[in-house]
């Protein structure tokens, strides 16, 4: 093992023992009555709280319906916005037109529309879907505008010299200069997305990680709150890693990912 | 100087500032355009009065609450949560992720914890700090300061982990002592990041602000909102939602004129 490793190895098992350690000052700290089991219940109540509810199953609907409105809401807004996000760059009346709404529309609190939303299409899953679409979109949007007006322009200038259509210029050359500025839009957009899906859930209900917490916390059952952050913690580690070891694997060709 | 001589310059100013005019209606135009259909849908009938308040019932509303004070009173209400949240997390999430980048003890203590809260989204910790901290102030300033800390730590590790190690060798061969170091090398060179950092953390403390103040509240924006809504007073809701997002975005348009002022001095990309 060289010296290296030892020390990220080294550096790894201290951090697990932070954690580790951490857990179970939690876990005393709540037997011993330190703090109010009710505050901080003892991880081991939440645990057994988790398994329970993964026999019962009611773990796997709640997480289901939550990733199912996210990543539906996320998609619908990438097929929404990569094509506009490109065509802002490549036509002048697009731009003219949308480039203003974006700009306006990008630092705004869109969680702050939910009501409108609820009005509009009831509290069901279409509604909290048309929320999510709408709060990942201005990142996507904006990100792939920037990205696709600032490659290069040596490669378009050969390709087309060398007699590229227009589609094969997309396809070839613009697509994947710009696929990395894409994909941190995307990046951007998806915990934007996770909160929003939450958001939702917690003030329309229809269960979901989001309605079974706000119900948890509602009967102030503490246990059931802290089942739910854990919950959705891990999908939201499982949700990220997922589009980094996309990008990883679209991006093999780029310079970010050699040498590591 | 003749005063001859002055007026073609005041003639082309003239000009120059006319341009600038058009050019600023041409670039809003579409905004405008958009807010003729809206009216011209509600105006048809097409959508009803209820859904699709027109542009004219909104404003009515806007100026009602403004004179009622309600708007006033809850935008402070709101606005002042956000900002000590905010604020509290800039200082420690700085401090925090300046400290990682150049202690390794640190680093090993609090990197566990970062990278197990940073991909959470946090509003899920909305029921938390209801069990915790009630309905009241302390439970959304807490949840704004968690929210907003956690995009500060990593941008200020980022920023000053990035730090050319030339330049720091160089000052320390000098004789710069480790707090010198830090305020005149390590602070000044990470600060783009930081303050990148800092832009996303308003916009998180804006979301965080208001969806906290939709599930629990007694006052505030996001309560205004739900109590117009609920009551079907549906202009008016439309006024406050519109009043939040004019607010957002102001306050993004300022912060990003105060990074560009802040960081004149380096080089546009």
């Amino acid at each position: 093992m060289s010296p290296l490793s030892l020390i990220r190895h080294r550096d790894r098992l201290l951090q697990a023992l932070v954690l580790v350690g951490l857990v179970s000052v939690w876990e005393l700290s709540s037997r011993a009555g330190w703090v109010h089991p009710f505050l901080l219940p003892p991880p081991s109540d939440v645990l057994a709280r988790l398994f329970a509810d993964m026999q019962s199953g009611v773990v796997f609907v709640d997480l289901g319906l939550t990733l199912y409105r996210a990543v539906t809401g996320f998609v619908i807004a990438a097929v929404l916005a990569v094509p506009l996000g490109i065509m802002m760059a490549r036509r002048r009346g697009v731009q003219w037109f949308f480039d203003p709404l974006i700009s306006i529309g990008f630092p705004m609190p869109k969680i702050a529309f939910v009501p409108i939303f609820i009005l509009w299409f009831d509290i069901y899953d279409t509604s909290k879907v048309i929320m999510i679409t709408f709060s990942c979109f201005f990142p996507i949007v904006t990100a792939t505008y920037s990205g696709t007006s600032h490659i290069d322009k040596w490669p378009l200038w050969s390709a087309r010299s060398l007699g590229a259509s227009e589609s094969q210029l997309l396809r070839e050359i613009i697509l994947p200069l710009a696929s990395p500025a894409i994909l941190t839009g995307l990046q951007i957009a998806l915990p934007v997305g996770m909160i929003t899906t939450i958001v939702t859930e917690m003030l329309m209900g229809g269960s979901g990680v989001g309605g079974a917490m706000i119900a948890a916390g509602r009967f102030a059952d503490s246990v059931g709150v802290f089942a739910g952050i854990i919950e959705i913690a891990i999908l939201g580690m499982v949700v990220i890693r997922a589009l980094d070891w996309l990008r990883a694997r679209l991006l093999v060709w780029h310079p970010e990912n050699r040498a590591h | 100087m003749a005063a001859g001589d002055m007026r073609p310059v005041a003639a082309v100013d003239g000009r120059g500032s006319l341009l600038a005019v058009v050019a600023l209606c041409v670039r809003y135009l579409p905004v405008l355009i958009m807010l003729a259909v809206w009216e011209l849908v509600g105006r048809s009938g097409l959508v009803s009065q209820q859904m699709l308040p027109g542009i004219g019932a909104i404003a009515a509303a806007f100026l009602d609450l403004l004179q009622s004070g309600e708007l006033v009173v809850n935008a402070w209400r709101s606005l002042s949560r956000a900002a000590t949240g905010l604020g509290l997390a800039v200082l420690v999430g700085m401090t925090v992720g300046l400290l990682m980048a150049t202690r390794p003890l640190v680093r090993t203590l609090i990197n566990p914890l970062v990278r197990i809260l940073y991909p959470m989204p946090k509003s899920a910790l909305i029921p938390l700090v209801m069990i915790w901290f009630g309905l009241g102030d302390v439970s959304k300033i807490f949840l704004i300061f968690l929210g907003c800390l956690l995009p500060v730590i990593v941008s200020a590790y980022n920023g000053a982990r990035g730090v050319n190690p030339f330049i720091v060798w160089s000052a320390t061969s000098l004789g710069a002592s480790k707090e010198q170091v830090l305020r005149e090398i390590i602070l000044p060179a990470a600060l783009p990041d930081i303050l990148a950092g800092c832009r996303t953390a308003l916009a998180f403390s804006f979301i965080l602000m208001v969806s906290s103040e939709f599930v629990i509240a007694k006052d505030g924006l996001g309560f205004l909102i739900g109590s117009l809504g609920d009551g079907g007073n549906y202009p008016a809701m439309f006024a406050v939602i519109l009043t939040v997002a004019g607010t957002g975005f102001v306050a993004d348009r300022l912060f990003g004129s105060f990074v560009s002022h802040r960081l004149r001095w380096k080089e546009q990309a």
